[in-house]
């Protein structure tokens, strides 16, 4: 008995450990975003500020560049989503339900996308968007997160489909359904859950993304909210920490909505695209 | 790998074959134009740019050079130094990430108190977007005003604060433990499925038998979760490897290249220095490497499994 309770202890301990390593930089985070400029020059930083101040963050939303950033960013984020949803929807369906030579071939591709490091397709796309005057446009680099974020999507809505039971669709085509008409009024409603699962990750994914933004948007006019963060802490020396700190905590607020109300079914959905198959 | 292992089982098609296959194409269609066009030709194209001359700017004369490239990547040793150190960066973030997160799984999986809540702050770092984790790191390890430096002197572990992203010495292990940190909610997560998957009965017919927790957990937890194991490393070190954002933020490969991984030396290559066939070239190096790792790992480990 007396190990028994040992041990416990010993578990709740490690959890707590495990657990200010990954939560105590988000908290610091937010404290720094509330300091003042005197109490961040302060060589003994405490954790709780000494008086709560939001000037850090009017000072980030006057800051021309970081509204624009957020607004660049909302825009991409929103208009990628939509697309995935469009495009993978289908797809997803045709891939749970038909046995076609294109599903070893969709299935390859997922697998590829995922091993290719970056930099061998974002120099053609460059190359290929350029002419076609798509960089440096809100819609090239869309179409590319569209793409980009497909993959995941593929993966995680053919795990919903595949759970979908195919006796109502049957039920539907005896009632002579088309396939179209089943999938919009049978399939679409239960996948639901699934859809909006999708649609959150390819909005994140959306959201975080920095690398192909890097390149394919130079115009500051078009930066999205990590490029304009990440030109700030490239201007170090000037650059002043609590703003940039606000500016950060503001960046993540999307996510962590988004996430917060995810967050029950995430274990569920990661866990109904593993085990379906 | 995720796709050969969550791909539904096939199932059996009802209706006449041709028709199905048309309308499965049908319904492939939308996505076949873009997939094409930015996604399957650019990897090609990417793979071939490799072995030309091919550089930055609009009317550029593009020529074949065959091995050229690759033969000036071997010359280079700042190239070389850059792969020594994607190497050390891979194999240590996916390894201490794997430990780090299997311990929190087997905790999370053990019938504790506030299971939910620790799940939960658990998954924090996932939802970050890597600059602003990079920008939140650059905070906790600020040499004057960072939180860690405060508490190691108050610890007296040391006299003067660490640098630690600009110091030669501290810069890559620093830039390793944020990487475990980004990567651990992923990985977590996975185990846990894994850990929940496993059959109760197996633990309760060993509990009977006398078994140690331990021998428990070595001859049930982990032959149980090897596939999970398996999957979750393999995409872990392709995701390390491949990684750009992160370290472009926190330290942008410095100091002086210590933490120049593959991505970011290749990266500059292309968009600095405008040398589209060298970054190629560099990133077919990346592919080869990476698809010889996981052949051997998975050759071994799906081997030592049969």
């Amino acid at each position: 008995m007396r190990t028994r309770s040992g041990v416990r202890a010993l578990q709740y301990i490690a959890v707590i450990c495990y657990l200010v390593f990954l939560g105590f930089p988000l908290l610091w985070l937010i404290s720094s975003s509330l300091k003042s400029p005197q109490e961040f020059a302060s060589i003994t930083p405490s954790l709780l500020p000494k008086h709560f101040d939001l000037s850090n963050y009017t000072d980030a939303l006057n800051e021309q560049g970081l509204v624009r950033g957020l607004s660049n960013s909302l825009q991409i984020s929103i208009y990628s989503t939509i697309l995935v949803l469009i495009v993978a929807l289908p797809v997803s369906y045709a891939l749970a339900r038909f046995r076609s030579r294109l599903r070893p071939l969709t299935n390859g591709w997922i697998l590829v996308s995922q091993v290719f490091p970056v930099i061998l397709i974002v120099i053609p796309l460059f190359m290929i968007l350029r002419p076609l005057h798509l960089t440096n446009t809100i819609p090239g680099v869309v179409i590319v997160y569209m793409v980009w974020s497909l993959p995941f999507a593929l993966w995680m809505l053919q795990g919903y489909v595949a759970a979908v039971p195919r006796e109502l669709e049957e039920a539907a085509s005896v009632d002579g359904a088309g396939r179209i008409r089943t999938i919009v009024s049978i399939v679409m409603p239960l996948l639901r859950p699934g859809l909006i699962a999708t649609a959150m990750f390819t909005f994140i994914s959306a959201w975080n993304e920095f690398f192909f933004a890097l390149v394919l948007l130079q115009d500051p006019q078009l930066k999205t909210l990590p490029l304009v963060l990440a030109r700030f802490v490239g201007a170090e020396g000037q650059v002043q920490f609590g703003p940039l700190a606000a500016a950060s905590v503001l960046a993540t607020v999307p996510s962590l909505v988004f996430f917060a109300f995810l967050q029950r079914r995430l274990t569920s959905g990661l866990l109904s695209g593993a085990v379906k198959g | 790998m995720t796709a050969t292992l969550t791909a539904p089982a096939p199932v059996k098609n009802k209706g006449g074959k041709p028709k199905a296959n048309r309308e499965a194409i049908l319904l492939f269609l939308p996505a076949l134009l873009p997939v094409l066009i930015l996604s399957v030709y650019p990897l090609i194209r990417g793979i071939a740019l490799g072995f030309t001359d091919a550089r930055a700017g609009l009317h550029v004369e593009t020529n074949f050079v065959g091995f050229d490239n690759f033969g000036k990547l071997v010359q280079n040793h700042l190239f070389w130094d850059s792969f020594r150190i994607g190497v050390i960066w891979t194999l240590s973030v996916t390894i201490l990430q794997f430990v780090a997160a299997l311990g929190l799984a087997l905790l999370l999986n053990a019938n504790l108190r506030f299971r939910g809540v620790a799940r939960t702050l658990a998954l924090i770092p996932w939802a970050m977007p890597p600059v602003v984790v990079a920008i939140m790191w650059r905070l906790l390890l600020h040499p004057t005003n960072g939180p860690v430096n405060e508490v190691l002197q108050k610890l007296n572990l040391t006299d003067h604060p660490i640098n630690f992203l600009g110091d030669f010495s501290t810069a890559l292990p620093a830039v390793i433990v944020v990487g475990i940190w980004v990567g651990m909610p992923m990985t977590t997560i996975t185990l846990l499925a894994g850990l929940q998957g496993i059959d109760r009965t197996l633990y309760e017919a060993a509990a009977v038998d006398g078994a140690s927790t331990w021998s428990q957990f070595w001859n049930i937890t982990l032959p149980q979760l090897r596939t999970v194991i398996v999957a979750i490393t393999s995409l872990d070190m392709i995701w390390n490897f491949n990684s750009f954002g992160l370290v472009y933020v926190l330290t942008a490969g410095g100091p002086g290249g210590k933490t120049m991984l593959p991505m970011l030396f290749a990266y500059n290559e292309a968009f600095r220095y405008g040398n589209f066939g060298m970054a190629a070239a560099m990133g077919d190096v990346m592919v080869v490497i990476i698809i010889g790792f996981l052949f051997f790992y998975l050759r071994n480990r799906l081997r030592s499994e049969a």
